[in-house]
């Protein structure tokens, strides 16, 4: 199998037109493009409606008191808020990456299963629907908060279960595309392409999807106990009956504490792609960073209960707990300082994938140092609940995720549409991103520490001033993001002719196929030396 | 050979993989419950012994009782005895009565909690009504004891500890007996 000989990928066999015309092309389609397509325009359109609710949350909580929501419907902004942007925000985006990029990163013509892979995606749409219409039944949406705690899980309306039913839909959405990365990823590979030579984005992919195919199935089975406690008369969470509703937060965060990773893992990929593309020099330490994305993901299985401090755990699981959450800074900052060091005396320059790459850097890193403040248990059990724990986790999934998300777009903008993004168009887009994402979450930081809880849309009267800051940075970043959205339509329709390889550091596989890629790449595998 | 062979291997071990986890999320449920019994952490419901009875008669400790029914209960329930002053080591016992103004048997079981939470383990009961589910058949009313012990290594500051009971309606329990 080896003697494949040496093969003109470029060659411009593409566009057949086999593939019925206009919607029916989407709905049937089982090409990895396509397919990484729908799931980018998903997760847009999922990430303005979450945002949307942000803007409701932020507006309730611009002044002391009630103005627009009753509390009952804003903590249900609060839960759809968190679900949304989970799961039907940044978790699809990712895999709209993997579908677009691992084929074409590793030399292979498709995904391992292409209408298992039509079909996992189109799971998503019918899941979004049920998860939303929740707010038009009786009670409102789901309003217990994103980690959907028993009891209140337990005794909520109807659009619970909704919200179960949608999750349960989501997740098998996502242990489909999994399985499919994985198997592709292991078994389509280019002949050479070892898996020590794989570009990194697909090596976090691999450890994400591992991820995601042992912890999904776990949160199915957290919430079937849900819904079976609600419906069916067991007693898993119902302490009348024998159960304890802290067993749900054992069960929740063995799958949350792992998922995190899930949303981190790929970007660290896009931005290990990035910085040696624009510092055009080759990633520093690729074997340490594989190394460490695997410390990460298996350490990411024995520090759930870091987020249950408060629950009453004996000291020796405290200790356990907190010091297992931080020897995890230990591989992640192998990665910060691996990117630091590839960027060290490279020719860099500036462009908006690169900008926000460095953003990412600079401000996950905050949220990196929060986080290991509050693994330690005295410090977490003073902060547990506060605006404190919302500033740390959206420096990390905001301008971690979010940031990478949009870096890889720009990146491969040019490979997916054969045009140039609008540069200044971007870099307006990155540097008021970054302002008003500051202007929003840092001053979170000073109320949590002054002791305002989260999920409450009332504060005392001391918070104000910060809040007020935080929620016209709110605003702000949210009409940003427009921006985003008018660059991506603008490249799509047009613009400056793409070079195949616009990136003069990029050295990957999908640089060797012209832009707009094929629709059909690689049908015979490149040979990776 | 057929190309997609190796890739249905990899999809038939992937799909175990994720079978096993849903399995091992159920096996959480009784991991976890072994895991409390042999850490000894949220025993509330079960007989407590005491091996060292000498009587700290220096100290006084005051024990509040309150109770509460949850939910739907229907049932009428409180201590006999709002609170009581005693010495850390002695026996002590506080009645509680049930009483059930239904037309039908209800079935319920009580949960205990204490005021500081970290009271809890120096609380120890030798006999009380939380160890079984109550059954009152309609009309009835009962009165149980509570026998307990404050351990003599109750911490120096506490000096008032509140117990309560909260009972909670046996899920279908009156459908079947009613």
């Amino acid at each position: 199998m080896e003697a494949v000989t040496t093969h003109d990928h470029a060659h411009g066999h593409d566009e057949h037109a086999h593939h019925p015309a206009g919607i029916m092309r989407w709905i049937t389609t089982t090409n990895h493009k396509d397919i990484g397509t729908l799931y980018l325009i998903f997760s847009l359109t999922m990430f303005f409606i979450g945002g949307l609710l942000a803007m409701g949350i932020r507006a309730e909580l611009f002044q002391p008191g009630l103005q627009y929501w009753r509390p009952e419907f804003f903590n249900q902004l609060t839960t759809m808020h968190g679900l949304i942007m989970v799961f039907g925000a940044i978790m699809p985006a990712f895999v709209g990456f993997a579908n677009w990029q691992i084929p074409m990163m590793i030399g292979a013509p498709d995904m391992a299963f292409a209408r298992m892979n039509n079909w996992s995606f189109w799971l998503l749409p019918p899941a979004a629907l049920l998860l939303v219409s929740s707010f038009f039944v009786p009670g409102g949406a789901p309003a217990a908060g994103w980690t959907i705690y028993a009891p209140l899980s337990t005794q909520m309306g109807p659009d619970m279960d909704l919200g179960i039913f949608a999750l349960h839909i989501m997740g098998a959405s996502s242990i489909m595309g999994s399985i499919n990365i994985v198997t592709t990823i292991l078994n389509m590979r280019a002949p050479g392409m070892t898996l020590m030579k794989m570009p990194l984005f697909v090596w976090t992919w691999l450890i994400t999807a591992y991820l995601l195919i042992a912890v999904m199935p776990v949160l199915a089975g957290a919430i079937t106990m849900v819904l079976t406690d609600r419906h069916f008369g067991t007693n898993f969470f119902n302490a009348a009956g024998g159960g304890d509703p802290v067993m749900f937060q054992h069960i929740f965060w063995f799958f949350g504490h792992p998922e995190v990773y899930i949303m981190i893992l790929p970007a660290f990929g896009i931005v290990s792609q990035v910085i040696p593309a624009f510092a055009r020099k080759p990633l520093f330490g690729y074997a340490s960073m594989v190394y460490a994305t695997s410390s990460i993901a298996i350490l990411s299985f024995i520090v759930w209960a870091h987020h249950m401090f408060a629950t009453g755990m004996p000291a020796a699981g405290q200790l356990f707990f907190m010091y297992a959450t931080m020897l995890i800074a230990v591989p992640t900052g192998v990665k910060v300082f691996n990117w630091i060091a590839t960027m060290w005396k490279g020719s860099m320059t500036f462009e908006t994938p690169m900008l926000f790459a460095c953003g990412f850097i600079f401000v996950f890193t905050i949220g990196g140092f929060t986080g290991l403040i509050l693994a330690i248990a005295p410090v977490d059990i003073q902060a547990q609940d506060t605006y404190y724990v919302v500033a740390h986790f959206h420096y990390v999934l905001v301008a971690g995720s979010l940031f990478a998300i949009f870096a890889g777009t720009y990146f491969w903008l040019p490979k997916w549409t054969g045009h140039m993004y609008d540069e200044a168009l971007g870099k307006w887009h990155f540097w008021l991103s970054i302002i008003f994402f500051n202007i929003t979450f840092f001053p979170m930081h000073f109320l949590g520490l002054a002791g305002m809880p989260r999920r409450v849309p009332d504060y005392a009267l001391q918070f104000a001033d910060f809040n007020m800051i935080a929620s016209i940075g709110a605003l702000g970043f949210g009409l940003s993001q427009l921006l985003f959205v008018a660059c991506v339509i603008k490249c799509a329709k047009g613009g400056a002719a793409a070079p195949a390889k616009p990136w003069e550091g990029a050295d990957t596989l999908e640089w060797t196929l012209p832009s707009p890629a094929p629709y059909h790449s690689f049908e015979t595998p490149p040979v990776v030396k | 050979m057929n190309v997609a062979y190796p890739n249905l291997i990899t999809l038939r071990k992937l799909l175990v993989i994720s079978c096993v986890m849903f399995g091992f999320g159920y096996a959480l449920v009784p991991f976890y419950k072994k895991i409390c019994e042999v850490t000894g952490i949220n025993n509330v419901v079960k007989a407590d012994t005491v091996e060292n009875t000498q009587v700290d008669a220096a100290r006084f400790v005051t024990i509040e009782f309150d109770s509460n029914v949850r939910g739907n209960l229907p049932w009428t329930f409180r201590p006999l005895q709002v609170q009581m002053r005693i010495h850390p080591g002695e026996l002590n016992t506080v009645m509680y009565e049930i009483g059930n103004p239904t037309n039908h048997a209800i079935t319920a079981q009580a949960i205990p909690s204490y005021g500081p939470q970290l009271a809890a383990r120096y609380f120890r009961k030798l006999e009380c009504f939380c160890f079984t589910q109550q059954t009152l058949a309609p009309g009835a009313v009962k009165q149980m004891p509570v026998v307990f012990v404050i351990d003599r290594e109750l911490p120096q500051d506490v000096n008032t500890i509140t117990l309560s009971y909260s009972f909670f309606e046996i899920e279908g329990s009156a459908k079947k007996d009613g």
